[in-house]
């Protein structure tokens, strides 16, 4: 542990009030900590900044998964276990169920949030590219109050949100994919457990009654300073009817979409390539027509 | 468990795979660490390094604004003998003084009461830096880009020859060629290096987590010009070694111990992952060039090898390495002709040193991808190939070894071949691979299934691919050439106060189970049950030196010496008791009644080479090793062509090591060295910076997980060796040598492309695939 860990303090607020409270008087800037399985990692090598946290992991405010009619609210504090494990959740969202375990290993699942995998904004999360394919809103809260921000809206640049540094996020809310659209996630690790994302991308798509593509999300991880919506690649495919052709384009497109860059898990020319490749692979999945010849 | 009560002949147990008498500490939790030690009045050591892989030291600058009270600093001036770390040559220093010949190479240390402080002081020290010109690959050494070892940046070269290669080349129906390139490796021991040093008396007292007591002991003789009496060196449970503790502890050991030496208090120095694997020594990455002749029929005639090893920036084990990799570099076939011309590097890089293997599985990397490259262009099965020239009784290698006995080539291929189910898998899988293409290009003229709402992706979405490959080894137990006879190894049995036998040797329990299957051993010879045998903590106080853990000698050398005094010992009772003696109480009734009337009883054993084995350092002639271990491999593989990953789904390996002591625990070391070489193989790539070790985490330095780890089908193929205890031969590494190359095989049968460099990384084979697509 290279952090000095004696020099930290932790706050352990009751409820969300105190905790917002906290967060807007807290001496420094307070630090919110879920899970810890972001903020322990940054504290073993001493490149955590701040000194000052505030344990959210009591607030019973940010837990349970609460099904609605159009909807689902997942609470910030959720951990991908329970995600995983909850049947009506993963039939309704299989994307972000097959996302969630593909999160670290069991012993991470157990303890890693939503919540903070979506704060610590890191351009290879894997359950964002799932919960942007899905459409989802966030659910963020300070002492000024509540407010929803579209997921899509989120992300800014590089670990840069546009939340602000004493909200917390308190819920994800998930609206149902179309009737009949199918969902795809595929994650391109390092290995098969304990592995962070190369290439991670997430899809919903339908074809409308005149067969033609009529709802299409595709959203990556990896291959871009943030995870994001492929707009382009959207765009090729909307209203087109499944062929290799079409397949091609949105490839083409999806170039436009990404910027990957040469890192330490993988590099530019790979992740340009993967990206086709498995966004060919969703394409086929969804509908055999797309596949090359 | 065998009960030691009991009045019966003890139960044989060599070859039975009795409980691991060492497991219970530590599944229980009682085992103690070297950084579970709780030591009164400790200090916490921590080291400052380079940043540069080359430079001059200008100046090293204290920042006046931390407060230092209660920090121990030492550097090179404090060091009371030589600076250096004693092994082959004496070109590494404790501490840099003035040059740097690496990145993160130990310029000063400190210590402190609080770990946090220490930490804090080592960020408070700050060393300006001269930054040189510096040779970072064995290419740039080669050309002398910069000097980092006498004027040509080689450490080591050797030649073995014979025949006459041109002569053979010339006469082979087929000469082929190929390159090949291996990697650097992390050891990655689960317990990270750490030592705890402080005064005993007008001595040292040094414990830790290592593999060899006496390297430590050697080292710190000359570190602080000490009488051999006057330093003590222990060995602490110790979370695995993979060679990794074979000659960096004598580093760490040093520094604990200089700032115990300068403070008087002990010191602890425990390295954190992070530091582990940018600073400690990793395997050798080595480029192999190969020239084949061989024969229509496919006879091989003539092998002519070019291997390059990088050595990093100090001697250390290089030139051993070095040794082994150029003897294995032959493989296990006969040659009628060959020449081996092997070099170790020097780099401005951490040196590089012992790994499981040292030095073998790279150039049988080779050796094996270039016989799949030969079977492929003679359109010959891998397997034919292989069994056409596999070494039988009687061949001779190509340094003139003679093979005499114990020489299973022939039966772990056939073994290796029968669990594989070879013919038919491979059949089986170019049927099926071919069926996959066929389908992926019609799929899409059929009408499309109405997808399900929420399906997830078919899996015939994906495009797969599987192949499997073959590979055979051959792995030299012991000492390289004359290296046992010079080592003299001793080892001693003893009997202690309550009549029960005392095991006393240097040699390590590292994980592998060396207290069980020495306590076999002599158990056995004695007429005792295992449990009822002590084996002493490697003390360099209290036990003889048996040599280092390493070199797959343990059992083989050390468990032979062992059995020889546990015979001798059991003669002296029986004469003694003039009675044969059975059983724990019985022997311990002797041997108390024994050590009333006669007093004391130790008997000790010297190494003594096997009748016939002769060795020439300087023509590398002779016998290289007084008896080979064998091992075939099957690897099948799954590729995804979209994205080049490569799946293990199941391997099957056939090992000869002449007789299994313990068998569970064999097969264990073949399982463990297995997954560590398809890490080595797929998954493990040391990535750099400027000099540095860029994924120093084990987030990004991968290895596998057990999601990664496939089935693993191991046999043993009995054929027990005259001079082995028991029949034993060496194990320990042979699991090293045989995966990697059959991975690549069988990527080549699932994809068509032939990878010559690991690890291969779906970055290398999509880039490799989409070449091919493009041609
Ligand atoms: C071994 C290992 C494997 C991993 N594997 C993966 C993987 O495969 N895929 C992946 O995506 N991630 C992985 N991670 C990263 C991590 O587990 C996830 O990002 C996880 O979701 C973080 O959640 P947490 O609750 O642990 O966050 P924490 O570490 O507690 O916090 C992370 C960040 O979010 C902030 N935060 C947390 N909750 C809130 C909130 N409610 N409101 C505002 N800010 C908040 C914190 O301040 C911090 O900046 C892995 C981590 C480890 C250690």
């Amino acid at each position: 542990m290279r952090t000095a860990l004696s020099t930290l303090a932790v706050a352990r607020p009751r409820d969300l009030a105190e905790a917002l409270v906290l967060m807007r008087d807290g001496a420094g800037r307070p630090i919110p900590i879920a899970g810890g399985t972001d903020l322990l990692v940054y504290l073993n090598a001493g490149t955590q900044k701040g000194d000052r946290f505030v344990d959210l992991r009591s607030l019973a405010e940010l837990r349970g998964i609460r099904a609605g009619t159009d909807r689902f609210t997942v609470g910030a504090l959720t951990t991908f276990s329970e995600i995983r494990e909850h049947a009506a959740l993963a039939r309704r969202f299989p994307a972000l169920a097959a996302a969630a375990a593909e999160v670290g290993g069991r012993q991470i699942q157990n303890r890693a949030t939503v919540g903070g995998n979506i704060a610590n904004a890191s351009p290879a999360a894997d359950s964002t590219p799932a919960l942007l394919a899905l459409d989802a809103i966030v659910h963020v809260r300070s002492s000024d109050g509540a407010r929803v921000i579209a997921l899509d809206r989120l992300f800014r640049g590089y670990r840069d949100l546009t939340m602000r540094p004493d909200e917390l996020i308190t819920a994800v809310e998930l609206p149902f994919a179309p009737e009949r659209s199918v969902q795809f996630f595929r994650k391109v690790g390092t290995r098969r457990a304990q592995s962070i994302s190369k290439v991670v991308m997430a899809g919903v798509l339908r074809l409308g009654r005149d067969g033609r593509v009529d709802h299409v999300r595709i959203a990556l991880g990896s291959v871009a300073p943030v995870t994001l919506r492929a707009r382009a690649a959207e765009a090729s495919l909307a209203g087109i009817a499944p062929s290799p052709v079409a397949s091609y384009r949105a490839r083409a497109a999806l170039m436009d979409d990404i910027a990957p860059i040469d890192d330490i898990r993988s590099d530019r020319e790979y992740r340009r390539a993967v990206s086709g490749n498995v966004l060919e692979q969703f394409l086929r999945s969804a509908d055999p027509r797309f596949a090359r010849g | 468990m065998p009960s030691s009560r009991t009045l019966k002949p003890a139960p044989v147990s060599v070859g039975v795979s009795i409980p691991k008498l060492e497991a219970g500490e530590k599944v229980t939790g009682r085992a103690r660490y070297v950084d579970d030690i709780a030591v009164p009045g400790v200090l916490h050591g921590r080291t400052v390094r380079s940043t540069v892989a080359r430079g001059r030291i200008i100046r090293v600058e204290l920042d006046p604004a931390f407060d230092w009270r209660g920090v121990v600093i030492a550097d090179h001036k404090d060091i009371p003998g030589e600076n250096v770390v004693a092994l082959i040559a004496d070109d590494q220093p404790l501490l840099a003084a003035d040059e740097i010949r690496h990145a993160e190479e130990p310029i000063l240390l400190v210590a402190h009461e609080d770990a946090e402080r220490a930490e804090a002081a080592r960020m408070a020290v700050r060393v300006e830096v001269e930054p040189l010109p510096a040779a970072l690959t064995v290419e740039d050494a080669l050309a002398r880009t910069a000097l980092v070892h006498g004027d040509d940046n080689v450490f080591k070269e050797i030649t073995i020859e014979r025949g006459d290669v041109e002569r053979g080349l010339a006469e082979s129906d087929l000469v082929v060629e190929g390159e090949y390139r291996t990697g650097w490796q992390e050891q990655l021991y689960i317990e990270n290096n750490g030592m705890i040093a402080e005064r005993d008396g007008d001595g040292l007292l040094v414990r830790g987590s290592l593999q060899c007591p006496y390297y430590v002991h050697k080292a710190l003789m000359r570190i602080f010009a000490l009488a051999p009496d006057r330093v003590r060196v222990i060995q602490t449970v110790t979370g695995g070694g993979f060679g990794g503790k074979e000659e960096y502890p004598s580093m760490i050991g040093g520094h604990a111990a200089l700032l115990a030496w300068k403070s008087g208090r002990p010191v602890k120095i425990v390295y954190d992952r992070l530091e582990d694997i940018a600073a400690t020594t990793k395997r050798h990455p080595s480029v192999t060039r190969m020239r084949v002749g061989v024969m229509k029929n496919g006879r091989l005639v003539a092998v002519d090898a070019d291997i390059l090893m990088d050595g990093g920036a100090y001697v250390t084990l290089s030139p051993v390495v070095l040794s082994r990799g150029a003897i294995h570099a032959a493989g296990a076939y006969r040659w009628r002709d060959a020449r081996i011309h092997a070099r170790a590097v020097a780099t401005h890089t951490p040196p590089n040193g012992a790994f499981r293997g040292f030095g073998a599985p790279q150039t049988l990397f080779a050796t094996e991808c270039h016989l799949d490259r030969i079977a492929e262009r003679l359109g010959m099965d891998p397997l034919a190939l292989r069994l056409a020239n596999a070494v039988r009784i009687g061949d001779v290698t190509p340094t003139g070894q003679v093979l005499k006995e114990s020489v299973g080539a022939v039966d772990v291929l056939t073994r290796t071949a029968a669990m594989a189910d070879w013919t038919r898998t491979r059949e089986r899988l170019t049927r099926e691979n071919a069926a996959a293409a066929a389908h992926e290009t019609r799929r899409h003229r059929r009408r499309a299934a109405a997808p399900r709402p929420g399906s997830a992706p078919a899996p015939s979405a994906r495009r797969l691919r599987r192949g499997i490959g073959l590979s055979l080894a051959l792995h030299g137990a012991g000492f390289t050439g004359s290296g046992e006879v010079r080592l003299a190894s001793r080892a001693a049995i003893s009997l202690g106060a309550d009549g029960r036998p005392v095991i006393l040797t240097a040699n390590t329990e590292i994980g592998q189970g060396t207290i069980t299957a020495f306590s076999q051993l002599v158990g056995e010879a004695l007429g005792v049950p295992p449990s009822f045998v002590i084996v002493h903590d490697p003390d360099t106080r209290a036990v003889p030196d048996s040599g280092p853990t390493v070199a797959s000698r343990t059992v083989m050398v050390v468990g032979g010496l062992l059995e020889q005094c546990a015979r001798a010992m059991r003669e002296r009772l029986e004469l003694f008791a003039e009675t044969p003696i059975a059983g724990a109480d019985e022997f311990r009734r002797v041997a108390k009644r024994f050590l009333r009337e006669r007093g004391p009883l130790k008997i000790e054993r010297q190494y003594e080479k096997p009748p016939g084995i002769t060795w020439d350092d300087d023509t590398y002639r002779g016998d290289a090793y007084s008896v080979f271990s064998y091992a075939g491999c099957a690897v099948e593989v799954e590729v995804d062509l979209d994205t080049g990953e490569t799946t293990v789904l199941n391997v099957a390996t056939a090992h000869d090591i002449g007789r299994a002591i313990h068998p569970v625990l064999a097969a264990g070391q073949v399982e463990g060295g297995t997954v560590q070489a398809l890490g080595w193989a797929l998954l493990e790539d040391v990535r750099w910076k400027d000099g540095r070790v860029w994924n120093h985490q084990l987030t990004n330095y991968i290895i596998p997980t057990s999601a990664d780890t496939p089935p693993i089908h191991v046999e043993f193929v009995d054929d027990p060796y005259t001079y082995g205890p028991r029949g034993a031969k060496g194990v320990g590494e042979l699991p090293m040598d045989t995966p990697a190359p059959a991975v690549v095989a069988a990527i080549a049968h699932a994809t068509g492309v032939r990878a010559d460099e690991i690890p291969v990384t779906p970055e290398r084979l999509l880039a490799a695939l989409a070449a091919r697509e493009k041609s």
